[in-house]
């Protein structure tokens, strides 16, 4: 099944809405591309339309957050996120438990061109503290996080895609917040991934196990807090270390990966993603070839990084 | 300079809920003076934003919000949000006088590990609804706690007091639309039109006249009024509970360092704190204002 996550939030949020009087929702005339109008049309009284507002739908959600609602605000995450400065204060420094929900993410947006894509978002919004920062991979873990989300006492930020997603999980999969999400083990090497890409992750840690390449893949769903005991544990155990977002490679998972394992136990890295650039028009597909965030990308460049990089922790350690 | 006497005691003073229009008058003269003595001990802070609002605080905290007291704050209690978080040595003042906090803290304004953050952060101190200090993002907050207050069937109120550089600010135009359309009869805005923001007079540097007109045809209900007559503050403030589908705006022209002679209209004195010998001027005018008061009073 392949499934746009924003769809598993609109569905999800809207069946929440019944079981919780606490729930608002608000969008700034995006509810149809973000899906947050499913719950519009079932709880009319608690769905806020803020017309093209950003700012003051952030402002106006943190006021509700410090009376005691719950609220989630929806927009596409390039559009939202860009409010940075009010999301800091409003949200952030009062602490106001809101939900921010940036749907839209990545160049998997496709044909609307870069300013509709959030490339930049994982690495403004990490950066503030108290913020949490959460990037789901298919549509089961999506509905675990919004139901999660609900109940998180914190600012937190949900990052999701318009384009569909296959599933990655099955139905028993059980989402553990700040908890990476091994999803395939290995030993050459662990690449940390999440989002729409982890599929495209997966299948190339396929096509490498043909070529007698053993990687391991772990969803790092939660970037903030980062789960540091696993990510550190698995670098030590492969020795080499790939990252896979659709985001740009300053400031996002690649960044958050690197930033720990610098100080902790420095490893080889390869940072796949966003090098730096603006994005353009064209189909999901297309972009995901060209940045090499498609399987066969993906495979190309940990191919090459594993031929040029000794798996170090392992190359030092005795029984190798 | 770093003593509080003959400023406003909470210990020894009657409650300000208590105290007549005319008595509260006297009473904002010492929480000047308490201000102005909190700023030279800081060595920094805003004087003449804060001197402009603190009649209006002083009226509101007294006689119209309710359930702001010491303790555990009470979730049915008013709100109020100081978005033009500059002014807040004008606040903390006040909640002294309130004996929210202890008259001496006001001393630790802005030094490490005090309560008293330059601007408002909520995180520090009860009372304090919401951070800011990054000007324009106050009624959108404002706006979501009265929508929370509807949601809740709730009497609850909430106020807000905004500079009239503030409002140069785009998002506030985009609350002043909201607000209007959620019909939100909860909520009361004050503007403190001191004319002046940092760089010169609000005229001069982006005019915002004719203000009032920009509100009404916002769809506001909105009363002007000279933000320093004690009665006319308290007319406008209870005219403006009346819940007639429309949010209140209350457009009240201040002047910018009031009370100081020489901050007055000046400025130079949005930003830097009196030294030494500038308190100590400022406060003997202040106190001439409190004899003729004491006098009656024994
Ligand atoms: C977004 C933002 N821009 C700039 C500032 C710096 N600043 C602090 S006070 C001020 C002037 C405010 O003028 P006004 O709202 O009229 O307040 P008042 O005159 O009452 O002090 C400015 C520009 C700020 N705090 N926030």
């Amino acid at each position: 099944m392949k499934t746009p996550t924003r769809i598993s939030f609109g569905e999800t949020i809207s069946e929440l809405g019944g079981e919780d009087s606490a729930i608002v929702v608000f969008d700034a005339d995006l509810a149809k591309s973000t899906q947050s109008i499913r719950f519009g049309k079932r709880f009319p009284d608690r769905f806020f339309e803020m017309g093209i507002q950003e700012q003051n739908m952030i402002g106006t959600a943190a006021g509700m957050a410090l009376s005691g609602k719950k609220p989630f605000i929806c927009s596409f995450a390039t559009f939202v996120v860009g409010r940075f400065e009010t999301i800091r204060m409003s949200i952030a420094y009062s602490n106001a438990p809101v939900v921010i929900v940036g749907t839209h993410c990545g160049i998997g947006v496709g044909e609307d061109g870069y300013s509709q894509m959030a490339l930049e978002d994982i690495a403004l919004m990490r950066s503030l503290p108290g913020m949490h920062v959460i990037h789901p991979a298919d549509d089961v873990e999506t509905r675990q996080v919004v139901r999660y989300l609900v109940e998180h006492p914190h600012p937190a930020y949900l990052r999701l895609t318009r384009q569909a997603v296959p599933d990655v999980h099955g139905e028993d999969y059980v989402f553990r917040f700040g908890k990476a999400d091994p999803l395939r083990p290995g030993r050459d090497a662990v690449v940390f991934c999440c989002g729409p890409v982890v599929s495209h992750a997966l299948d190339s840690a396929e096509t490498l196990a043909l070529e007698g390449y053993d990687v391991r893949v772990v969803n790092i769903h939660t970037i903030k807090p980062l789960d540091i005991d696993t990510v550190v544990a698995a670098a030590r155990e492969t020795g080499r270390v790939v990252t896979v977002e659709d985001h740009s490679i300053i400031g996002g998972l690649g960044s958050a990966i690197a930033e720990t394992l610098g100080e902790i136990l420095p490893t080889p890295i390869l940072r796949i993603g966003i090098r730096d650039v603006f994005g353009e028009s064209g189909s999901s597909e297309a972009l995901y070839e060209k940045h090499g965030l498609d399987a066969k990308g993906i495979t190309l460049q940990i191919r090459a990084f594993l031929e040029g990089t000794p798996a170090f922790h392992r190359a030092n350690s005795s029984a190798g | 300079m770093n003593r509080l006497d003959t400023g406003g005691d909470s210990l020894n003073s009657p409650p300000l809920s208590s105290l007549s229009l005319e008595a509260l008058k006297i009473e904002a003269v010492k929480l000047r003076i308490d201000i102005l003595r909190m700023l030279n001990a800081a060595g920094s802070g805003h004087p003449g934003g804060s001197l402009s609002i603190v009649d209006i605080l002083t009226v509101l905290f007294a006689r119209h919000i309710r359930r702001v007291r010491p303790g555990i704050p009470d979730p049915e209690r008013d709100r109020f949000v100081l978005s033009k978080g500059h002014g807040v040595p004008a606040l903390y003042a006040v909640f002294a006088r309130l004996g929210i906090i202890p008259r001496e803290e006001l001393l630790t304004l802005r030094k490490l590990g005090t309560r008293l953050q330059g601007h408002p952060h909520n995180g520090s101190l009860p009372y304090v609804e919401a951070s800011t200090g990054s000007l324009g993002q106050g009624v959108s907050i404002a706006q979501g706690m009265a929508l929370a207050a509807r949601l809740d069937k709730s009497e609850r109120r909430v106020y807000t007091i905004l500079g009239d550089g503030e409002i140069q600010e785009g998002q506030m135009w985009e609350a002043f639309l909201s607000a209007a359309k959620y019909r939100l009869d909860n909520l009361i805005a004050i503007l403190d039109y001191n004319k002046g923001q940092i760089d010169g007079f609000t005229s001069d540097v982006m005019n915002i006249d004719p203000v009032t007109d920009k509100l009404v045809s916002f769809g506001w209900e909105v009363q002007r009024i000279d933000g320093h007559d004690f009665p006319a503050i308290d007319a406008a403030l209870e005219a403006a509970k009346t819940r007639e589908g429309r949010p209140h705006f209350i457009v009240a022209d201040t002047v910018k360092g009031k009370g100081v002679s020489f901050m007055e209209h000046n400025a130079e004195w949005h930003g830097k704190a009196p030294n030494d010998q500038e308190t100590a001027a400022a406060v003997e005018e202040l106190e001439q204002l409190l004899i003729p008061a004491m006098a009656s009073q024994s």
